[in-house]
């Protein structure tokens, strides 16, 4: 795996202090700012996602998958057995890696919600599994087209590929939690203990899956693992960087959206504050209709 | 000594909202204060939060002698809350609940049975489910709930609600029996009279804060005998059982 | 806390004693989707045969879903979350005495379907003691995953409907272990289902520790 995530660092201040209520927050950790030296000072959010290292990642990313379909398409061989299906792999592996990653990424992040309670990690536990999905649906299609041609079927009980649907169903569930409109701080703590459940979870339906599926499968079926060796190795490093530099891009980007999205939610108690006190002073309380106190 | 219930400058969030602005309150042992307010003013809030249900977010927050900003859990068993929500289990039968109740507080088989006598449940009810009672039946089994526990802080909110007249100075003696018996009390109400005949001490909210020194409004009554000065006239612990309200600091 | 755990399963199993939802509702309706199941599967072939380990577990589960629904609702009575919250329970036994009240509806319901399965669909009980396993394994599994998830959506406007989107997912290697594990009690080898039981058993005390483990949270953050 030649990506790097940008997400396992619990060190460096967040993208930005949030400004009231929140000693907590002082230690929240979880900056994708990706590059250490474009991460926005405490204090000033940053107004947008995007900065010179994320472009610069994107730019990367374009050019790699430039790359990727250079040797994929043209330099690497078709295999003696699968013929053009091969070059299938050079996308399907490396998204089924970052499927697992950005699970684990939101695990990891749940956990650390759970004990730190910082809201940096529940951004980021949120976005791992948002860019999973993503990932998921590409392992899920690429799959798909793999076994037409191979197994003469879109859809074969294949442990692999029943695991990775049970996981979309996992992180679709996931999502929907999040999406809920109710209290931010309560969907959060829900969301987290569903989050820290996913690798388990997802251990337990790959071990049952793979179980299961060996029990009858016979050896006919061809596995996705030819032996690649030369341009076709190649081919699947430039497969793993092309789609590690997307993955980190997505990664970076969804993780600001949904830092911007808690700040934007989180009202200055301050001015609240204050504005709940002049109610009190304009002497609101006696505007109140219901409340007239008779005189004894 | 400690005052039982001590916030300073306390803010508490629902949601987003500081339904608590910064709320001063002293409560001593033995007091029976009563919190007066429109609507909104933030009178189940207080409450909420001496219970430790609601986190007070800034200023400082102490109950029974903890920090509610810090410890929760020692707090809560020792409060006991009356509030609009009954906390009873409709397929269940009075007798039930008050025992299942009663039994999670930790309260003893005695002050079980003696509960459920007290707040003039009718014996024919005890068999009867929640679901079947009427609103005063199931606010008088809802009491019983906390009666068994023998909380040593009351926080009642509205207790008078829903009550008829007999209820009602039936929760007047039980809250007076409660005092004598060493208990402190912070209520809210809308039957005013009752409820400033009852309390030792009345404190004013309004928007989330307490009122110091409000001039007297249109509304307000003849005297606006607000304290809410940490510790003003705290009254001695009242050992007479049936004590008629001593020290009123407002006049009615 | 198996004290607190005792107390709530007691009150858990005596609403049900009282209102009789699992016994009215929720086991006719089991038994309905058997029936069901023999009208969309030929029940004179081979077929239905073949699939009765399947069909009697996605049953459980199908009931299992209402039987978990009603559980967490019970909580989520008026002012009943705030008691919970005030009162001296430990939310670890709060967690287990629900499981165990699940618990022991759905061995109930088992039982049921069992006899179920026998009269309707011809099976022939062979392999007891792994059939015995299978479902006390399984059973913890739906039981403490179950109430762990009933908490999760405990509240929620959406709850209905979100809690099968949760726990089907989650659920699924138990559906798959409890199946194999029954076809070779019937009709295959009962030593292959023994790995079976086994992963059930893993299943349901990975999810007791996370639920005693989560509950109290759960509880608080709301």
């Amino acid at each position: 795996m030649t990506a790097t995530t940008p997400a396992g660092s619990p060190s460096g201040p967040p993208p930005t202090a949030p400004a009231t209520g929140a000693a907590s927050a002082a230690g929240a950790s979880a900056s994708a700012g990706g590059d250490a030296g474009h991460r926005p000072p405490a204090g000033a959010g940053p107004a947008h996602t995007g900065s010179a290292a994320t472009r610069a990642v994107g730019w990367l990313a374009l050019a790699s998958l430039a790359l990727l379909v250079l040797y994929g398409l043209v330099i690497s061989p078709a295999d003696r057995e699968m013929d053009d299906v091969v070059r299938l792999m050079y996308v399907h592996v490396p998204s089924a890696t970052y499927l697992y990653l950005g699970c684990f990424i939101t695990t990891l992040a749940s956990g650390m919600w759970l004990w730190k309670r910082t809201p940096g990690w529940d951004a980021l536990a949120e976005t791992g599994a948002e860019v999973a999905l993503v990932f998921a649906f590409v392992t899920l299609l690429t799959g798909s087209l793999w076994g037409r041609p191979t197994w003469g079927t879109y859809w074969t009980w294949d442990a692999r590929l029943t695991t990775t649907a049970v996981l979309t169903a996992l992180l679709v569930g996931y999502l929907a939690l999040r999406r809920l409109d109710v209290d931010p701080d309560a969907r959060s703590t829900r969301a987290a203990v569903v989050g820290l459940l996913l690798v388990p979870n997802v251990v337990i339906v790959n071990r049952s899956v793979e179980w299961w599926r060996s029990l009858h499968q016979s050896a006919t079926l061809a596995r996705i693992d030819p032996t690649i060796e030369g341009d076709m190795l190649v081919a699947l490093m430039v497969g793993f960087l092309a789609l590690g530099l997307v993955f980190t891009w997505l990664t970076i980007h969804r993780f600001r959206v949904a830092w911007l999205e808690q700040q934007a939610d989180r009202v200055d108690l301050d001015a609240a504050l204050a504005a709940r006190r002049a109610e009190a002073a304009d002497g609101d309380l006696d505007s109140d209709p219901h409340e007239k106190v008779t005189p004894a | 000594m400690e005052p039982v219930v001590h916030l300073r400058d306390a803010v508490a969030l629902l949601g987003r909202f500081p339904a608590l602005a910064g709320v001063d309150l002293d409560v001593e042992r033995g007091e029976i204060v009563l919190l007066r307010g429109p609507n909104g003013a933030g009178k189940t809030t207080v409450l909420r939060a001496c219970a430790g249900l609601v986190p007070v977010v800034r200023g400082e927050a102490r109950v029974l002698g903890h920090d509610l900003r810090r410890d929760i859990r020692p707090v809560r068993r020792r409060v006991g809350l009356l509030g609009h929500a009954t906390g009873l289990f409709e397929d269940l039968t009075v007798a039930d609940n008050v025992t299942f109740w009663g039994r999670a507080y930790r309260a003893g088989r005695a002050d079980i049975e003696a509960a459920l006598v007290l707040p003039g449940l009718a014996t024919r009810l005890r068999d009867v489910p929640v679901a079947r009672l009427s609103a005063g039946q199931r606010r008088r089994t809802s009491l019983a709930c906390l009666l068994a526990r023998r909380p040593e802080l009351w926080l009642l909110d509205e207790p008078h609600a829903g009550l008829d007249h007999d209820a009602r100075e039936l929760v007047d003696r039980l809250v007076r029996q409660a005092v004598a018996a060493g208990a402190t009390v912070v209520m809210s109400s809308h039957d005013l009279d009752r409820a400033e005949a009852l309390a030792d001490r009345v404190v004013e909210l309004a928007a989330g804060t307490t009122v110091t020194g409000r001039p007297a409004g249109p509304v307000e009554r003849a005297a606006p005998a607000v304290t809410s000065e940490p510790g003003a006239a705290p009254t001695a612990v009242t050992s007479e059982p049936d004590p008629a309200p001593t020290a009123v600091t407002h006049v009615a | 806390m198996w004290r607190d755990a005792t107390l709530v399963a007691g009150r858990d199993l005596r609403v049900e004693a009282r209102s009789r939802v699992t016994v009215n509702q929720v086991a006719p309706f089991a038994l309905l989707v058997l029936i069901l199941f023999a009208f969309a599967l030929d029940p004179e072939g081979p077929v239905l045969e073949r699939a009765t380990p399947g069909l009697y577990w996605v049953t459980v589960l199908f009931s299992a879903l209402l039987a978990i629904a009603r559980s967490a609702k019970l909580d989520e009575a008026d002012g009943v979350r705030d008691a919970l919250r005030l009162s001296a329970l430990d939310p670890a036994g709060v967690f287990a005495g629900k499981a165990v009240a699940v618990a022991a509806e759905l061995v109930a319901l088992e039982l049921l379907l069992g006899a179920g399965v026998v009269v309707l669909y011809g099976a022939d009980p062979a392999g007891v003691g792994l059939l015995v396993a299978t479902c006390a394994a399984a059973t913890a599994a739906v039981a403490t995953a179950g109430t762990l998830y009933g908490a999760l959506v405990s509240g929620l406007r959406v709850r209905e409907t979100l809690l099968p989107l949760l726990l089907l997912p989650v659920l699924a290697p138990v559906l798959i272990g409890a199946t194999r594990a029954f076809d070779a009690a019937l009709g295959g080898v009962p030593a292959d289902g023994w790995p079976w039981c086994g992963l059930l058993a893993a299943f349901a005390v990975l999810y007791s520790v996370a639920g005693a483990l989560a509950y109290g949270t759960l509880l608080e953050g709301s």
